[in-house]
Formats: C-alpha cells, structure tokens, sequence
C-alpha cells in the first residue's frame, strides 16, 4: 500500500512539509524552555552572578569552591543518607507488596487504595506525617506516651533524614508495587507449574525463578526512582526545612537556598552542573551494571 | 509467539496461585489487611483532625473521632469565619484565601495539561506516523530532555521568567509545560506507532490531508491513552511544588494550593500550628485527586501498570 502513495505521489516521498506544523509547537518549547536554558544554566555554572547584575565569567572558580565547601560534602552525605533509606526499603516493601497483591487478591479496589499515596501531593504527605510525628500532639507520640514508653524526637539532627526517607516510602511504595506488580504478571504460569513439579517450596521459587525473571522490572523501577529520589525537596522544604542546622539539606534544597536565599545563582548552577552530572553517571552505570533492557523471558 | 506469550500472561492474571500451607495464607491476608490499614490510616486521620476543634487537640490525642466536633478548621481554611472566631478555635487568625488559591491550581493544572496533551499528541503523530528525514534524531533530542534534572532546568527558566516580566503570575508559572512535556510526547509516539498504517493509506488516497487524520483517525483510536495521559499531568501539575514556590509565591493572585499549604503552615503566631486548619486544608487540595481515583482508579492503575512493563 505505500507502493501505491508513492506511484500516485512519486515527487513527494517525504512528509517533512506536513510534519513542521505538527512538531514546530514542541519543539518551540523544547528550545525555549529545555535546551536555551539547559546552555544558559551550565554557561551560569562558570559566572559570578547575583542576578542583579550581569553575570561576571569566573571560569571553574564555583566548582573550586564547591568542593571545598563543607556543605557540599554535607548535601552530598545526607542526600545519600536519603536515597540509601529510602530506596532501600522501598524497593524491598514494595516487592513485597506487589507479590501480596499479585498472590493475595484480584481486587483492583484494593490496587487503587494502595496506589492513593501517589495521588496525594509531596506537601499534604509531609504535612499528615508532620502532624502524626509531632513530639507533643501526634498520634505517634501519644500512643509510644500511653504505652509508658518515653516519647521519640522523629525530626531530631539524627532522626530527621531517615524519618523523611521513611515518609516518601508510604508515598511511593503502591505506586512503585503497581509497576513490580505488572511485571510479575507477565512471568508464565507454566515456570512456576514446573518448579512445583520438582518441588520447589515457596522462597526458593521465589529467589531462584521469581526475582531473576523479573530483573529487567526491577532494573527499570530502579532507575528511575533513584534519579527521583536524588531530587527530593518537597518533603524537606515543607517539614524541617533543612534543619535541625543542616541534618537535612540536601542538594536541591542547598540549591534553592543558595540561588533564591543568597542570590548566587553562579554558584546554584554549578551546584546543580553537577547534580545533574552525577545523575547521568548513576543512570548509565545502572542501565550496564543491570541490563536493564534485556529479559530473560525473550530467550 | 508473541500470541502466545499474550496469552498465557492473561491466564496468570486470572489465577494467582494461594500458598498451600494454612500459615502462608494467614500471614498473607494479615499483611493485606494491615497495608490497606498503613494507606488508609494517615488520610482519615486528616479527616479527624479537621473536624476537631485545635485548641482542644491534646486533650485526646488518642480519641479516633474529632474532638470537640467543628466545621471551624474549614471554615478558617475558606476564611469564611471572622478573626475572633478563627483566634477562639485555635486558628492563625491570618487571612488566607484557599479558594483563591484552589482555583488558582485549578487554572494552572486543566490549562497545563489541556494545552500539552495537544500539542504533544502532535508532535507525536510527526514523530510516528509521518515520514521525514531528521525524524529520529530530533525525537532523540526530546528522549534526552526527559533525563534532565528539574532543579537544574528551574535555575535557568526562573530567570527567563523573570525576564518576560511574568513572575508572579499563573502565565508564568505554567509556560513551561504549555507546548510540550517530552514524556506526553514519548508516551503517545508509542501508542501512535501500534497505528494500523492501512488505514491511514487509505484516508490519503480518498483525499485526506494528515490533519484530518489526526483529528478523525488518529486521535480518536488513542482516545483511551490520551485520557490516561491526561490524568496523569494533571496530577504532576496539581502536585508541583518547588517550580509554583519561586515563581508565584510573591502574591495571593499567583500563589497555588501547594504553595499556600506551605505558608500556612508556617504562620504559626501562637507557637503550635493550626492542626485542624491546616489538615482541613491538606484534605481540600487532596479531594480533586481522591475524587479522580473514584471515578477513573481503574484506569489510572491501568495505565500505571502498562507504563512498567512497556
């Protein structure tokens, strides 16, 4: 059939004419809003620049200082501090979970409720959990109270990162569970019949059939949550803001603080070259390290 | 081959397997009931904290229904009390207009996402059904601006904003995302590209040009995914903090229902927050959301799905 567009149209073999009006739109927005910028923001990288006046060139100078400021090593501990827990745990309750639901029920009420988290804004999260965890009034607190126990600092120097790590699990481990979930759909019936065939319990088809097959699920859940999870700001700016002192700022707060806080947008970009810089390693390190695009199943 | 593979991941679907051994089953439905209890838990606690009156909150902070029952928290949240009253209850006693900022977010995520589904799903037409040379290696460039970290962008197109002179209004804060997001694009060029192109042929014989095909074929075979697509940037755009916070916190006619939790809840003049006005408040800009999950939760876990395993 394209033989035949082609006999009946033999000059015109192309649609790039037809396809200007349909990309031109995005691709006014992808220049004007994501590639301009993107070059203006490593070009800031490399400027002394208080935003109200122009930007003065200072070469790697930002990057010099960076790295030998303490609060870049702070962010960069306390951001992987986050991502540690956070990812950690999350991966592990939401493998769970999606087995639950994959084993446990066909409910798609059920996957609904447990995918509600995802719905609901970083900010009213941070703000119910601020709430359930606060030291004089929250429910948390009050039952540890009633139980005798001696009440629990959750947003403390120590506690406050991990607890915050903990808050955007509830957040994300449905949603996170719903993707594992498909990909545990996917895996033939007919593999697990054959494990319980040669008698197989229940963990060890799990580990050795289960987890291996659904690898590459597991590899793409994993990319993309942890270049997510490196971005978190929403959550901390709303509960400690950072604090107490600087137990919780991380590198996109950091930035924000530097940039909107102390005018030095010279160095936020630097700070921000970098993030993104570290980012792009993570990614491509995992997509090798997992190969994630690969499925055992197709073979 | 693919046929069959289709075929037998349906049947998994249709019989997950029950462990044999009566304890497995057990803990399975216990750790069931306690995951639907650990989701539910923190959003009817909002509900119990907003119907209680604030000043009162310690005196049973074990209590499960509200105490001292009042509308007062919304009322505070929708500054229909006066300032005594909102003090008496417990409140800031600040006058903050949520409906101001409820239809503020209104605005910004329907125009938001109305606008970028269109001119993505357009993009994403020339980038499947049309043939044209450079197609592929413009789409790369898109793929990789999916990649890029929003904190890096946010520095950049701050001071663009600020530039046009649009800070501080809804045009600015929604600018960005008016003409594309690469993910829109990428996520229907999948769809578009399962199109029967047959059909498509036959249209152009009979004398269509491509925009009707778009509009009468196209389109409307993708319907579903189009919708699905559409929820979803709604709720990134409803969601969205940090980009709203620096561009239109500066004044109530910019200021977006995310943002303005955050205010709020730093006014806190008489030591302890606003418990009650302040989850009156969270469960106001998480109703749209809970409302969208009841009337579409089967599609939204649908597609949630199908952009995992694709």
């Amino acid at each position: 059939m394209a033989k035949q567009a082609v006999a009946r149209k033999p000059a015109r073999r192309s649609d790039f004419l037809t396809a200007i009006p349909f990309v031109l739109p995005a691709l006014i927005g992808l220049t004007i809003f994501v590639l301009i910028p993107g070059i203006r923001g490593v070009y800031l990288a490399f400027t002394s620049y208080d935003v109200f006046t122009d930007p003065i060139f200072i070469g790697i100078d930002n990057f010099v200082k960076m790295f030998q400021d303490e609060l870049f090593w702070n962010a960069l501990a306390v951001t992987s501090e986050y991502v540690a827990i956070n990812i950690g745990i999350q991966t592990v309750v939401s493998l769970f979970i999606a087995v639950l639901l994959h084993r446990f029920t066909r409910s798609t009420l059920i996957r609904g409720i447990v995918l509600m988290p995802y719905l609901i804004s970083n900010v009213i999260v941070a703000l119910v959990w601020y709430w359930l965890l606060d030291y004089n009034l929250g429910l948390v607190n009050s039952v540890i109270d009633f139980l005798g126990l001696s009440k629990f600092t959750f947003f403390s120097d120590m506690t406050a990162m991990p607890t915050i790590a903990l808050i955007n699990v509830w957040r994300h481990m449905g949603y996170t569970a719903l993707l594992i979930f498909a990909g545990l759909q996917a895996i033939p019936e007919d593999v697990y019949a054959a494990a319980s065939v040669d008698g197989a319990g229940e963990w060890r088809t799990f580990r050795s059939i289960t987890l291996p097959l659904l690898r590459p699920v597991l590899a793409f859940v994993l990319v993309i949550t942890i270049t997510g999870s490196f971005q978190i700001f929403d959550t901390v700016a709303v509960t400690t803001g950072g604090g107490p002192i600087n137990a919780t700022r991380v590198f996109s707060l950091w930035i924000a603080d530097k940039a909107w806080g102390d005018f030095n947008f010279g160095y936020a970009s630097a700070i921000s070259v970098f993030l993104m810089v570290l980012l792009s390693i993570i990614a491509f390190a995992q997509t090798k390290l997992l190969r994630a695009s690969e499925s055992d199943l197709e073979r | 081959m693919t046929t069959l593979k289709i075929k037998k991941s349906r049947k998994s679907e249709e019989t997950a397997q029950l462990p044999r051994s009566l304890g497995g089953r057990i803990f399975g439905y216990t750790s069931l009931t306690i995951l639907v209890i650990a989701t539910l838990f923190p959003i009817y606690w909002m509900l119990r904290t907003a119907l209680s009156t604030s000043k009162t909150l310690f005196s049973d902070p074990l209590s499960l229904l509200p105490v001292n029952f009042t509308w007062g928290g919304f009322g505070r949240v929708f500054g229909l009390l006066s300032e005594e009253a909102a003090l008496a209850e417990g409140g800031s006693g600040a006058s903050i207009n949520f409906l101001q900022f409820f239809g503020n977010s209104m605005v910004v995520a329907t125009v938001t996402t109305i606008s970028q589904v269109f001119f993505s799903a357009a993009a994403a037409y020339a980038f499947s059904i049309l043939k044209w040379r450079g197609r592929d290696k413009l789409f790369f460039l898109f793929l990789i601006a999916m990649t890029v970290p929003g904190i890096f962008l946010v520095l950049p197109n701050f001071l663009l904003i600020r530039d046009l002179g649009l800070l501080n209004t809804l045009l600015g804060i929604m600018l960005p995302g008016l003409l594309m997001s690469p993910f829109a694009i990428f996520f229907l060029r999948q769809f578009f590209l399962g199109t029967n192109l047959s059909i498509v042929e036959a249209a152009r014989i009979d004398g269509a040009n491509h925009f009707r095909i778009f509009r009468q074929i196209v389109v409307p075979m993708a319907w579903p995914q189009i919708i699905t697509l559409f929820i979803l940037q709604f709720i990134a755009s409803w969601n969205d903090y940090l980009w709203p916070f620096y561009v239109g916190n500066g004044a109530p006619e910019s200021t977006l229902l995310t943002v303005g939790l955050g205010v709020f809840k730093s006014q806190t003049p008489q030591g302890s927050p606003d418990w009650s006005g302040l989850m009156a408040g969270a469960l106001v800009a998480a109703v749209p959301m809970i409302l969208l999950m009841i009337i579409a939760g089967k599609k939204i876990v649908g597609s949630i799905q199908s952009s995992g395993v694709k």
